[in-house]
């Protein structure tokens, strides 16, 4: 696809991440995704603008379980609360927490998964005996046993749920360091008299670190889910605090006939999600053009 | 007998993998707040009584030694009586889990019932309506929560049109939506790598000398692609089942199944460390067994695997 005969440039004069950028953009569903996530980031972070905060909390019984209209474009709940104002404060929730879960998840994996795969020997043993009992018990399970000693709250579920995707990155940055360790390049270095640091940062972050980002942008949308269906379970972050998940479960015994109140959170936490898994099934094409999915 | 030696051998390896889950969730578990023997002999107790559960219930010793002596007691079958409820751990799981274990079992019988032909299908009519429909199918269920289209499918199915009963567990009706919900996730990924799978079978050499020998499309397809294709999804199963009882907590709460789900949720509410604990253990130690079995029926599937390294 890069062969065009617009590029001025011959192919090999680009950098591996030009090409990398060029093969992403060329993937229209994850330009799409790109698109749908800007939107929804920016409605959330533009949301004070459209609904202040106070809205999301202030309780109006005389309009309760209004539909959608003018005044209320999503329409009000059982307590009068605006769905609208509910559902753009509880993004800010489900996506931010999501994206902290990735964030500890990944550093701590690559720290974990890092250390084993470029020092080996008892370290390595140690690390993955303990990574692989982490695996062994389904990660829902253990972010609900966290909970159960924790309790409930928002940066508790963070924790909880990160917990369980530590050992995945962990895995994953192991494997990809002993790929990488034993590469000719990593000998000349090490020739050269460079550093481990050095070696680490210049040579093995830039060449290993494709697949995990690949990878962590596929999680973040399996993260999402699961905060929603903590959320939903009760286990989550607990009403009047919006979170998609919390949001419909408040609204449980109302959707029959109000439908509204359920499918409107729902839709969101999907486009949300699918234009994740968009811009994760793009870049892992754009990554590696071999593996047609 | 070499596969029996195998299975034997992956057994013993599970010991010290549940000795040390049941330390680490221990150790979690202990962080769980609150005077336990005040919470079950309520306000009213005196200093001593609640001080004597304490003893009674081994609450007063050091971690290490309560972990020991809950290991002791588990080794003779006895996981301890719930804080909350007047139940044994043991007794209440073994009482629930046929709930669960039927809607997971049919959950992945149609995943993999529904999801491989059409995985396969798509792959052999690569770019078809059926195909692209496929594909668009497996986007939609991978982005949507599942209680959410278990609340929407109650909500067309129960409410609106009255063909399945809402909720419980009174005739085999029940268990028609709750499976085809948990499935729908695992579905997805049938469908998607058994059709990644064949995409990659189809093309191989052995597939172009066997046609180049004369064999049909049709006998081609049946006879040597379809089953090479079908190894990686065979091992997928074991991976998913560990989803699909972790799903399962999900879809019994929203169609009220008293399987293990309700009972870990109720336990993790009311912070009834006994029954988490116990629920998750064994939880662990059955998806553990599922997958040594998945990874037998594995190699007896493709002889290549040698089960001895």
């Amino acid at each position: 696809m890069a062969r065009k005969k617009k590029t001025k440039k011959p192919l090999s004069e680009y950098s591996a991440g030009e090409l990398i950028l060029f093969r992403f953009r060329k993937n229209k569903l994850a330009m799409i995704g790109v698109g749908m996530f800007i939107f929804v980031t920016l409605m959330i972070l533009i949301a004070p603008l459209i609904r202040p905060y106070s809205m999301v909390v202030k309780q109006d019984i005389v309009h309760r379980l209004n539909k959608p209209s003018a005044e209320h474009i999503f329409g009000t709940d059982e307590l009068g609360r605006d769905l609208l104002a509910r559902i753009l404060y509880g993004g800010r929730i489900s996506l931010f927490c999501s994206l902290a879960i990735i964030g500890i998840a990944f550093v701590t994996g690559a720290i974990i998964g890092g250390t084993a795969g470029f020092f080996g020997g008892k370290v390595d043993t140690i690390l993955m005996r303990v990574v692989d009992m982490l695996m062994s018990v389904p990660s829902a399970l253990l972010a609900m046993a966290i909970i159960t000693a924790l309790g409930n709250g928002v940066w508790k579920l963070v924790l909880a749920l990160s917990i369980g995707q530590i050992a995945r990155f962990a895995r994953m940055v192991r494997s990809s360091v002993l790929t990488l360790r034993n590469r000719e390049y990593i000998e000349a270095a090490k020739c050269f008299g460079s550093s481990s640091w050095r070696i680490i940062m210049k040579h093995i972050l830039p060449n290993g670190i494709g697949p995990i980002i690949v990878s962590a942008t596929l999680t973040l949308g399996s993260v999402i889910l699961s905060i929603s269906s903590m959320g939903y379970l009760g286990l989550g972050v607990a009403s009047p605090t919006p979170e998609w998940g919390t949001i419909i479960s408040e609204n449980k015994v109302n959707i029959q006939y109000y439908p509204y109140l359920g499918i409107i959170p729902g839709i969101c936490i999907m486009l949300t999600v699918m234009s994740v898994n968009f811009i994760g099934d793009g870049l892992r094409d754009a990554f590696d053009p071999k593996s047609k999915k | 007998m070499n596969w029996l030696k195998y299975a034997l051998k992956r057994l013993l390896m599970l010991i010290p993998v549940i000795i040390s889950v049941t330390f680490i969730l221990f150790i979690i578990l202990s962080f769980a707040p609150g005077d336990v023997a005040r919470m079950v002999l309520g306000q009213d107790a005196t200093e001593e009584q609640v001080a004597e559960l304490n003893h009674e219930m081994g609450l007063d010793r050091p971690l290490l030694v309560r972990y020991v002596r809950y290991m002791w007691d588990a080794l003779h079958l006895d996981f301890g009586r719930s804080w909350t409820g007047n139940f044994d751990v043991l007794g209440e799981f073994s009482h629930r889990l046929p709930y669960t274990l039927l809607v997971s079992f049919l959950a992945i019988l149609f995943a993999t019932g529904v999801g491989i032909p059409f995985g396969i299908a798509s792959a052999i009519k690569q770019y078809s309506l059926l195909d692209y429909g496929s594909t668009f199918v497996v986007m939609l269920l991978f982005s949507m929560p599942a209680f959410w289209l278990g609340t929407m499918c109650q909500l067309l199915f129960c409410l609106t049109l009255h063909w399945l009963p809402v909720s419980g567990i009174n005739s085999w009706k029940s268990f028609i939506l709750p499976p085809l919900i948990l499935g729908a996730n695992t579905m997805a990924s049938m469908i998607r790598m058994s059709r990644t799978s064949m995409l990659d079978v189809i093309r191989m050499d052995y597939i172009r000398t066997a046609r180049a020998k004369g064999g049909s499309r049709r006998y081609v397809t049946r006879h040597h692609a379809i089953r090479n294709s079908l190894i990686p999804v065979v091992t997928q199963i074991g991976i998913s089942f560990a989803g699909t009882i972790g799903g399962a907590v999900v879809t019994e709460n929203i169609f009220a199944i008293p399987g293990i789900g309700t009972l870990l949720i109720n336990a993790v509410k009311s912070r009834d460390v006994p029954v988490v604990m116990g629920t998750v253990i064994f939880i662990t130690i059955i998806v553990g067994v599922i997958n040594l079995v998945v990874d037998l029926i594995c190699a007896l599937v493709d002889p290549r695997i040698d089960l001895a390294s």
